[in-house]
């Protein structure tokens, strides 16, 4: 079966910095794979390529079937990406938020309704203004696009940070649902105890090239289609 | 942009209604164009009379220039706040990973500005009236040239919005990238209000025309250009 994420040396350039340095990485359908590393390895530019946000400039890079270097951007409404912005407008509630990137997304009204209330936000936090919520608050609304959207390939970065107890074991429970239901998961945490725990493959990142890949494990599940 | 075909101007078009959609959603919780930039407005106008004062007959001869400048002035504002919400906190990486046809969120984009624009210029309508003594002899070509200057200004607005959205130096760049380009819209919007006010209605439709062909010109760019755009922003 085709790797959901195959890169072959794949070089990424911020400027005319190399912030991917020929990364070689495969990723299965169903794997929930962790990305660990030193602050500037290149684990947040390795999600921002499978989203198709980076151009790749040397090698090979395919995403879901797609070649990256040469169509990055039919890629994009197939992964969902959680990064360190909120990616959600400040002047409009919860609701608002979650309603307009679901529909964006094509999600149906009743999963972006549905993921509302996985998030915990279908109550008295669903007329609030974004500018108004905490840190935690406003990563619970942008998983909630996530997982509205329900997205082949989740990418996220640091998907526990700003959240309390509560919030970073809903986010565990969340990746393993979503691989579960044959979506790949891709996270990069610096919380290893806890990341390690619920993922199925630790890939270390460091200088922008894969220092160690981890084993590949049998495939989970069939992809979603 | 989608293929094109019934089908994707029916994505093209539903996907414009969802951020035309947005955007009136976020004036009507943030209130930034109704408190903010009308009352800028209007505070040019009041300058202007101000400035002209001693002479009431030039500020009624000025009336189209006047009015068109409180405009375009305002339009940078409204633009500004139109594309500093598509930059903030990760909206730009949402939107490209959104879906959303590029051409789709340009139009969308462009329908929103320009309803704000048109709200803006009945309130200028009405502080002309007031406060320079202006009566229109020709309501219809005043209409249409609202409504096709409008539609220049919000394309050509959006075109450099989001080409400087990504920028530090937007606000400052923006009227640097913009005033030169919608000068034609500038002299055109103003002569036809001129050919309005002063009953000579066919000298006025000839600008008209200018305004119609310069708008329909920038929402063709835009349709095709917003994509690459979007993606350097």
């Amino acid at each position: 079966m085709e790797p959901v994420v195959s890169f072959r040396g794949a070089v990424c350039l911020l400027g005319r910095f190399p912030a991917l340095a020929g990364v070689t990485l495969d990723v299965g359908a169903g794997e929930i794979v962790l990305l660990q590393g030193p602050n500037g390895a290149g684990k947040t530019t390795v999600l921002r390529a499978c989203a198709g946000l980076v151009p790749v400039v040397e090698g090979h890079a395919s995403v879901l079937g797609i070649d990256l270097r040469t169509d990055r951007r039919s890629v994009r409404h197939r992964v969902g990406l959680l990064g360190h912005a909120s990616g959600l407008y400040e002047d409009l509630t919860v609701a608002d938020n979650v309603h307009f990137w679901g529909r964006a997304g094509r999600a149906r009204p009743a999963d972006v309704d549905a993921a509302m209330a996985r998030l915990g936000l279908d109550g008295r936090l669903a007329d609030v203004a974004v500018a108004r919520l905490s840190a935690g608050q406003r990563r619970r609304t942008s998983l909630a696009v996530m997982v509205a959207r329900r997205p082949e390939l989740w990418l996220l970065d640091e998907p526990h940070a700003a959240l309390d107890q509560q919030g970073r074991d809903l986010v565990d429970s969340l990746m393993a649902d979503a691989a579960a239901a044959g979506a790949t998961v891709v996270f990069a945490s610096h919380e290893l105890d806890r990341a390690t725990a619920v993922a199925h493959r630790t890939v270390s990142i460091a200088g922008g090239t894969v220092a160690s890949a981890g084993q590949t494990p049998a495939p989970v599940s069939e992809p979603i289609s | 942009m989608s293929a094109p075909g019934t089908s994707g101007v029916r994505v093209l078009l539903r996907d414009a209604a969802l951020v035309l959609g947005k955007d009136l959603r976020l004036e009507w919780r943030s209130r930034v164009i109704v408190s903010q930039v009308v009352p800028f407005a209007v505070l040019v106008l009041v300058l202007f009379a101000f400035a002209l004062d001693p002479d009431r007959r030039i500020l009624t001869q000025a009336t189209p220039g006047l009015f068109w400048l409180a405009v375009l002035f305002s339009t940078l504002l409204a633009l500004q706040r139109a594309f500093g919400v598509e930059a903030a906190d990760g909206v730009g990486d949402a939107l490209r990973l959104s879906g959303l046809d590029p051409a789709g969120i340009f139009l969308g984009k462009v329908a929103g500005i320009a309803v704000h624009l048109l709200v803006l210029q009945v309130v200028l309508g009405v502080g002309v009236t007031v406060f320079y003594g202006a009566t229109p002899a020709g309501p219809v070509l005043l209409v249409a040239t609202c409504l096709a200057a409008t539609a220049g200004l919000a394309a050509v607005g959006s075109l450099y919005g989001v080409l400087s959205a990504g920028m530090r130096v937007r606000d400052t760049l923006l009227p640097l990238l913009m005033l030169p380009v919608v000068a034609p819209v500038l002299i055109a919007a103003t002569q036809a209000f001129a050919a309005a006010y002063d009953r000579a209605s066919g000298e006025g439709w000839r600008w008209f025309g200018l305004l119609a062909v310069f708008a329909l010109l920038y929402l063709a760019i835009g349709i095709f250009a917003f994509e690459p755009l979007l993606e350097e922003s």
